[in-house]
């Protein structure tokens, strides 16, 4: 942390609470036939910020409740700082957790709510009170503190149930779509309050959401689920630039995946055939596969072949202006469509549909997936 | 306008059976307790000064009260194991509910007084026993009227708290549960509470249903417990003074209409903050 970052609201009065490490080993879910979850392994470390993504019904939710102990995996271990906790009930984990929908005390004011886990805890009524008011400052809820959750907004009542949640320094917070019934521009507000949260606290943060541009702000680390099974793990710049596998470079951004006619290895790289087009690609660490994969951004235009790197002809069949950017669709000779995203001063003067251009990028923008 | 005539043309002929079949009755009562035999208050003045009567209204209330208060506390456990149990024991639960309703009331009190007589099974066994040397008198008092009127009214109020109970989201007990809440605190401050509502709505159902009741005390009670719907009954086929029954009817309908208006006040969600 740096010295010169001016403290925010809560960093003073929070202390860090002893974050949890938790493990996850081949964790599997059925319900009746159907397989919700298949062999998870996955650790999340100390403070750590990991998001779960996933197309819907890839399991995410269930992981969740498996974590906090509502639900049972059907096989597979769980750890918490190293103990076994696969049999512990979800009141003796005691993880926070934070509902989609918020899952409020609707009979109770936001200051009982926020109190019910410190009552539980059996604290003194004035550690109560003081650690009720820090809560309701930290969320900025100040003057809130007596009105029902009925009388609050969206965006307040997601604050309530975040102040809940913390309020007794739980080793780990679950939180399951939590800004999903927010609209755009609150939930930009409550990710900068989330992340600002998650720094204050330093408790171990799992969240779930659908939103892609949120799990990449947000995370530490990123896990991509799909049919129940974990496809990859890693930092959100890893898996942005080093997909796993296809669907995970298909579902996170957008990308163009081509078809590879052959792949052959020379020198540590790999060079392919792209409907006659010879391209390289690196390999690191990978083995080659019959597709390789390249960002839109990663891609740059040319009106005569570049000397460097991987170019294949295209024409061009749309472009959309898209202020600093503008999105570009091509047509590769044998018909595989392109996008490019290019900064807008790039994009050669008089460029119309129909062009005929050069799409080039460098040998180690391309994975194979 | 087109919009709203239309359900208004097939509520009408329900309205019209209503009306005809309940409002008519109703001011036809309300004007034979101020015109018999004579035009006047007099019936309303008797009614509230006769310490016949007025005992007679304060044992129902206090049969209600109990009544109201047995069935809607059975009644919450009873759904509590309907709507939260197994599917075996959801089934077992609904066919227990659901029965009652094909027996008809005659038949439950007379099958309470083989039960609960001084001949009857549970005397009988308990004195060849030996726990008891003299029959255990549980009919012909108001300990049997309450036996059987809670019986009968436990399946009305499971409705409204089944209601209540199906539609507490249940993420809201995962939370507290996931706080370190155990099962009894979360049942005591969370769940409870929160079907609070279908409670008060369950009780006056009951209450309001019990007040009316006739049949049961009367064979229950064995003209003991006279409740104040048979009081009503013997003041205009026996005795016969019609005015006197009307005015305590409309007494009962008023008393049962200000505590509605009182409950449906306190029952709506409050907009204090
Ligand atoms: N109690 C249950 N009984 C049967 N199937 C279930 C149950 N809970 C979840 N499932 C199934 O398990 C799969 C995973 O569900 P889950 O809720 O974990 O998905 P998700 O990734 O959270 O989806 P979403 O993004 O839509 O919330 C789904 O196909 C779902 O139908
Ligand atoms: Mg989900």
């Amino acid at each position: 942390m740096t010295s010169g970052r001016v403290a925010s609201k809560g960093s003073q009065m929070l202390d860090k609470v002893t974050a949890g490490e938790i493990g996850a080993e081949g964790i599997g879910k059925t319900f009746g036939h159907f397989t919700a979850l298949d062999g998870i392994s996955l650790t999340v470390g100390r403070g750590e910020f990991l998001t779960l993504l996933g197309p819907s019904g890839s399991g995410k939710t269930t992981f969740l409740m498996i974590l906090a102990g509502f639900e049972a995996p059907t096989s597979g271990r769980l750890t918490l700082n190293g103990l076994d906790v696969t049999r512990t009930t979800a009141e003796d984990r005691g993880f926070g957790m934070v509902f989609q929908g918020y899952a409020l005390f609707p009979h109770m004011s936001v200051e009982q709510n926020i109190a019910f886990p410190l009552k539980v805890q059996k604290r003194s009524a004035a550690q109560i009170r003081a650690r009720t008011d820090e809560m309701i400052e930290m969320v900025g809820l100040g003057g809130h503190g007596h009105k029902k959750p009925a009388a609050l907004s969206g965006g307040q009542q997601q604050r309530v149930a975040l102040a809940r949640a913390l309020a007794y320094e739980p080793p780990v917070l679950l939180l399951d779509e939590p800004f999903s019934a927010l609209d755009r521009n609150l939930r930009g507000q409550m990710q900068d309050e989330m992340r600002r949260i998650h720094r204050d606290t330093g408790t171990t943060f799992v969240f779930v959401t659908h939103d892609q541009e949120e799990a990449l702000a947000l995370s530490t680390r990123v896990a991509i689920f799909n049919h129940g099974r974990l496809q990859q793990i890693a930092t959100p710049r890893e898996i942005y630039d080093h997909p796993d596998n296809r669907f995970v470079a298909e579902f996170l951004g957008d990308i163009n995946v081509l078809p590879l006619a052959s792949v052959v290895m020379q020198e540590g790289a790999a060079q392919a055939v792209f409907e006659d087009v010879p391209l390289r690609v690196a390999l690191d660490g990978r083995d080659p596969t019959e597709a390789v994969a390249v960002r839109p951004e990663h891609m740059h235009l040319a009106l005569a072949r570049p000397a460097e790197g991987n170019a294949i002809p295209a024409s061009v069949r749309e472009i959309v202006f898209l202020g600093a950017e503008t999105r570009l669709t091509l047509a590769s000779p044998g018909g595989q469509p392109l996008v490019l995203s290019i900064p807008s001063e790039a994009v050669p003067a008089g460029l119309v549909p129909g062009a005929e251009v050069w799409v080039g990028w460098p040998e180690d923008k391309g994975v194979f997936v | 306008m087109r919009n709203l005539s239309k359900p208004a043309i097939l509520l009408g002929p329900l309205l019209v059976f209503l009306c005809l079949t309940y409002v008519v009755p109703f001011l036809g009562i309300l004007r034979w307790s101020v015109t018999l035999p004579e035009p006047g208050l007099g019936q309303y003045q008797a009614a509230l000064s006769d310490p016949l009567i007025l005992s007679v209204f304060w044992r129902t209330l206090r049969i209600c009260a109990v009544v109201t208060a047995v069935s809607v506390a059975a009644a919450y456990v009873v759904t509590l194991l309907w709507v939260r149990g197994g599917p075996v024991q959801r089934l077992l639960i609904e066919f227990c509910i659901l029965i009652p309703f094909w027996i008809s009331v005659l038949t439950r009190a007379f099958g309470w007084l083989a039960l609960l007589s001084n001949k009857g099974l549970i005397n009988t066994w308990l004195q060849s026993l030996g726990v008891l040397s003299e029959p255990l008198s549980m009919v012909r008092n108001e300990f049997g009227v309450i036996v059987g009127m809670s019986h009968f009214l436990i399946p009305f109020a499971v409705f409204p708290l089944a209601s209540a109970m199906r539609n507490l989201d249940e993420r809201v007990l995962l939370a507290a549960r996931g706080m370190g809440a155990g099962r009894q605190r979360v049942f005591w401050t969370v769940f409870l509470p929160m079907t609070l509502p279908g409670v008060l709505g369950a009780a006056l159902i009951v209450f309001v249903f019990a007040l009316g009741f006739f049949v049961t005390p009367a064979i229950l009670g064995g003209g003991r417990s006279v409740m104040i719907a048979e009081l009503v009954y013997l003041r205009i086929f026996q005795s016969p003074n019609w005015g006197l029954g009307a005015a305590i009817s409309v007494i009962l309908m008023a008393g049962v209409a200000l505590l509605m208006g009182a409950l449906m006040r306190a029952v709506r969600p409050g907009d204090k903050s």
